[in-house]
């Protein structure tokens, strides 16, 4: 018979209520307390970089949408990005300008969605159904404006696929009213209900130095007081000529991650009524060659989860030739395992949930290790000799190249 | 600090009708330019094929049918809807429509080719 | 001998009650809906959840041992039933009465969180373990408030019988405003028992899936929720007598439709309590219970002490 003062695992994922993706978290407990966490990647791994090497960039555009479902846009701009700046394209001011407020559009709809998930997952199922009942306003706008309510499909190599019309402006505007509305109710909500009080603050804390340590990314770094934001400090789009303010918060909590998030649609409220506000007149696209030139380039955005990475090499053709893509959650889980040590089973959810997991956009390719086979020992010297062998065989003369150096030195 | 701070918030709402939308009896207005299933003008396509070189899942297929007479056979399971055909077609013979109820039981009736009767009628009305 | 047979298992018995069990469920998820700007069920979806889940495979681990994982749902059933047959309902006598018969109506619906606990612990599987280790850790910090609670009102009454306390609360009106502390304490304890958020700790559906109830499936399952929606009535029946005996006609079905109202009230309360607050964490739950509730608990009894010496003068 189990004891349960006994240490023992639990497994949480890959198939968990608490988890919307699959993702396994092997925890282990003495009670309810939380020993160790371990965390496996590698569920939902689809091999999307490796399928846009072959397919065109125009293809690409399409298939980077679909790495992320909340986070579409921002993909999907980030690659666009490079591989514009491969091409060396002018994208005009029109068309960032849409760029820009579709992500905070986008960031709206991300935020409202992560505060539904975090009322779930501490067992608040109105806070749910009222932020996605709130939540529809804005899909609802972006659905107008793009064409879709998710994979909006609005950017295109060179800038944007769809023009704003004035009608459109006027009810983004009026509905960015209610939705500011809404989130001041939140706002008070969170700051004033019990309940979600002690459930939040305290939990999952990562503090400065851990963050800097682990690296992470976007509102889970600022609620513990690092102000790191793409959008401020390499600006893209069209952020650099708008004014908003990063929002940090020092209690490097699940609260002030929940607080940073309120208050960065409160942001985003500000960037909406700009973009509209200041919109440029002009074409919204630029003509763009189907072959890319060779380079590459590195791209970063912020994205509702945090910083966007990708890297696109380019070799002529119309396919890249390689594609890399860090979704903010790579940087972030790393932290989770930290913020859970020593706490609660009860706080696993809402801890895992506090860094807005997108597990599929994350999974990489996981080989797997044969513990029974013997791993080969070099020692130094072969390792030495097997190096100076592979070189000379292509070539390579390091006792020429020795001589030399020795009678340069000498000089 | 206060519990049951959504007390009067969740009690007003109690009173208003629910938002849910029962979906097969009620439905919402799409907006206006929503990419649903495509559609095919055969008199405009002159056969360049460059939506079938663009289509990210190659759910297009753009296929002779006789002389400058095109079919486009799409299958709507493949189809992303992501619209980029229409974007490439330098004819516009290519549009989306609002139609997007397009679920089947049966996987062949996904695959929709357009045009096919339009070629027999002109090859009637030609000969 | 037929009466009492008709009485105890079909009115107002086992059937009337599992038929009001499955009305105070649809009130309660219908109330929880509306609350969240939802639509809710149809009236009969708790009917209909509880045929389609008899008619489900029955799956039972094999590392489980058979008989207490298979007993655990009967006896859990069997008591709450019990404990209904000694609270009075719409008139002031209860079917079956004696003096002490409140301690065995408290002790009754303990049995279900028992038996929850035996299930659960037996099914051996690590969500239900945890699961029942927490619904055992909260059955410690609720029960002493429910039963001070309880006891208060009571002790004003000067007995120990459900049915006299009714009898005495009907010759003296206005006296059960007295309890009215104890009433919401009662009410705050019982949401502990009957596992509803905040205090669905034990069955916290992120945290340990459906805690005890997680290898449970088919008819098993279906007596378990049958049982905790039950007890949910016989939980708001008792303190609807305990707390608010008032508006007897003596006109039966007069008297069966206050009853009704006073049940759904209650039902009602219940449903608000869980709509707008979100779950505790276990150790929060028991702080909670001993910090202040027990404390506000033992406050109603010192009042009722003091009402009693002043009546007594």
């Amino acid at each position: 018979m189990h004891n349960p003062s006994e240490e023992f695992k639990i497994p949480i994922g890959p198939q968990h209520p608490a988890l919307k993706e699959p993702e396994s978290f092997s925890v282990a407990l003495r009670g309810e307390k939380i020993l160790g966490v371990d965390i496996r990647l590698g569920y939902n791994h689809r091999g999307i970089e490796k399928a846009c090497e072959e397919r065109t960039y125009i293809q690409d555009m399409y298939l980077i949408e679909r790495v992320c479902g909340i986070c579409s846009h921002s993909h999907s701009t980030c690659f666009i990005q490079a591989v514009e700046e491969i091409a060396g394209l002018a994208v005009p001011r029109r068309a960032l300008y849409i760029r820009t407020l579709v992500a905070e559009l986008e960031r709206i709809h991300s935020h409202l969605l992560w505060l539904g998930v975090a009322g779930h997952e501490i067992g608040f199922d109105t806070l749910l159904m009222y932020t996605w009942r709130d939540r529809e306003i804005v899909m609802d706008i972006l659905a107008e404006l793009t064409g879709n309510r998710v994979n909006y499909g609005i950017n295109t190599i060179g800038g944007v696929r769809r023009d704003i019309s004035s009608i459109q402006i006027q009810e983004t505007l009026k509905a960015m009213d209610l939705l500011e509305e809404r989130t001041k109710y939140y706002i008070e909500l969170g700051l004033e209900e019990t309940t979600i009080i002690k459930r939040l603050s305290g939990v999952g804390v990562l503090s400065y130095e851990d963050s800097l340590h682990f690296d992470a990314v976007g509102p889970t770094a600022r609620a513990s007081g690092v102000k790191r934001d793409v959008r401020k400090d390499d600006p893209y789009a069209s952020y650099g000529e708008i004014s908003f303010d990063v929002i940090t918060d020092t209690g490097a909590d699940v609260y002030a991650r929940t607080i940073v998030r309120l208050k960065e649609l409160m942001e985003s409220y500000k960037i909406v009524r700009q973009c509209l506000k200041n919109l440029p007149d002009g074409p919204i696209t630029v003509r763009a060659p189907r072959k890319i030139p060779a380079g590459e380039a590195l791209s970063r955005y912020e994205a509702p989860r945090g910083e966007d990475v990708h890297y696109v090499k380019s070799n002529g053709t119309d396919k890249p030739e390689r594609v890399k893509v860090r979704a903010p959650t790579l940087a972030n889980v790393q932290a989770v395992k930290h913020m859970l040590k020593d706490r609660f089973l009860a706080d696993m959810p809402i801890v895992i949930a506090a860094i807005d997991p997108c597990f599929s956009c994350t999974d990489r390719l996981v080989s797997l290790k044969d513990d029974d086979k013997k791993a080969d020992v070099m020692t130094w010297q072969a390792l030495h000799d097997y190096s100076i062998k592979w070189h000379s065989q292509r070539g390579v003369d390091f006792g020429k190249l020795n001589k030399k150096l020795q009678e340069r030195l000498s000089k | 600090m206060r519990p049951g701070k959504m007390l009067r918030e969740v009690l007003r709402t109690g009173l208003k009708k629910p938002v849910t939308v029962l979906y097969p009896k009620e439905k919402l207005d799409l907006p206006e330019h929503f990419r649903g299933k495509l559609k095919f003008n055969p008199e405009k396509c002159i056969g360049c094929k460059l939506c079938m070189k663009d289509c990210p899942t190659n759910a297009i297929v753009i296929n002779q049918v006789g002389e400058k007479q095109f079919e486009a056979a799409i299958d709507l399971g493949k189809c992303i809807y992501c619209a980029q055909c229409v974007d490439s077609c330098l004819k516009k013979a290519l549009e989306y429509t609002k139609e997007v109820e397009l679920a089947q039981l049966d996987a062949q009736k996904l695959k929709v080719v357009f045009g096919a009767e339009i070629k027999s009628d002109t090859k009637k009305t030609s000969l | 001998m037929f009466n009492a047979m008709f009485s105890m298992i079909i009115f107002p018995g086992f059937l009337f009650l599992a038929a009001l069990s499955f009305l105070g469920e649809f009130i309660d998820r219908k109330i929880y809906a509306r609350l969240q700007n939802r639509v809710g069920p149809p009236w009969f979806q708790p009917v209909a959840d509880f045929i389609k889940l008899l008619g489900k495979q029955e799956i039972i681990p094999t590392e489980a041992n058979q008989t207490m994982f298979k007993m655990a749902p009967l006896f859990a059933t069997a008591s709450v039933v019990t404990a209904f047959f000694y609270i009075p309902l719409w008139t002031p006598e209860a079917m079956y009465s004696f003096n002490g018969d409140i301690l065995v109506v408290l002790y009754l619906l303990t049995i279900p969180t028992l038996s929850f606990f035996i299930g659960g612990w037996y099914s051996t599987s690590l969500y239900a373990r945890i699961g029942t280790v927490r619904s055992l850790t909260q059955l410690f910090a609720y029960e002493v408030p429910l039963f001070m609670g309880i006891l208060s009102s009571a002790l004003l009454a000067n007995t120990w019988s459900l049915t006299k306390i009714t009898e005495f609360y009907v010759a003296h009106p206005w006296l059960w405003l007295m309890n009215l502390g104890g009433f919401i304490i009662s009410l705050i304890a019982l949401l502990g028992k009957l596992e509803k958020t905040p205090f669905d700790i034990p069955e916290a559906e992120t945290e340990i899936v459906a805690g005890a109830f997680t290898e449970y499936s088919g008819k098993l399952l279906a007596f378990l929720r049958l049982t905790l929606n039950i007890e949910m009535i016989v939980g708001a029946a008792l303190l609807s007598a305990v707390f608010l005996p008032f508006a007897l006609t003596y006109n039966p079905y007069l008297d069966f439709v206050i009853f009704l109202i006073k049940l759904l009230s209650i039902t009602f309360l219940i449903s608000l309590a869980r709509t707008v607050v979100a779950r505790l964490r276990i150790d929060q739950m028991v702080n909670f219970c001993w910090k202040y509730l027990v404390p506000l608990a033992m406050m109603q009894l010192l009042l009722n002490l003091a009402v009693k010496g002043v009546m007594i003068k």
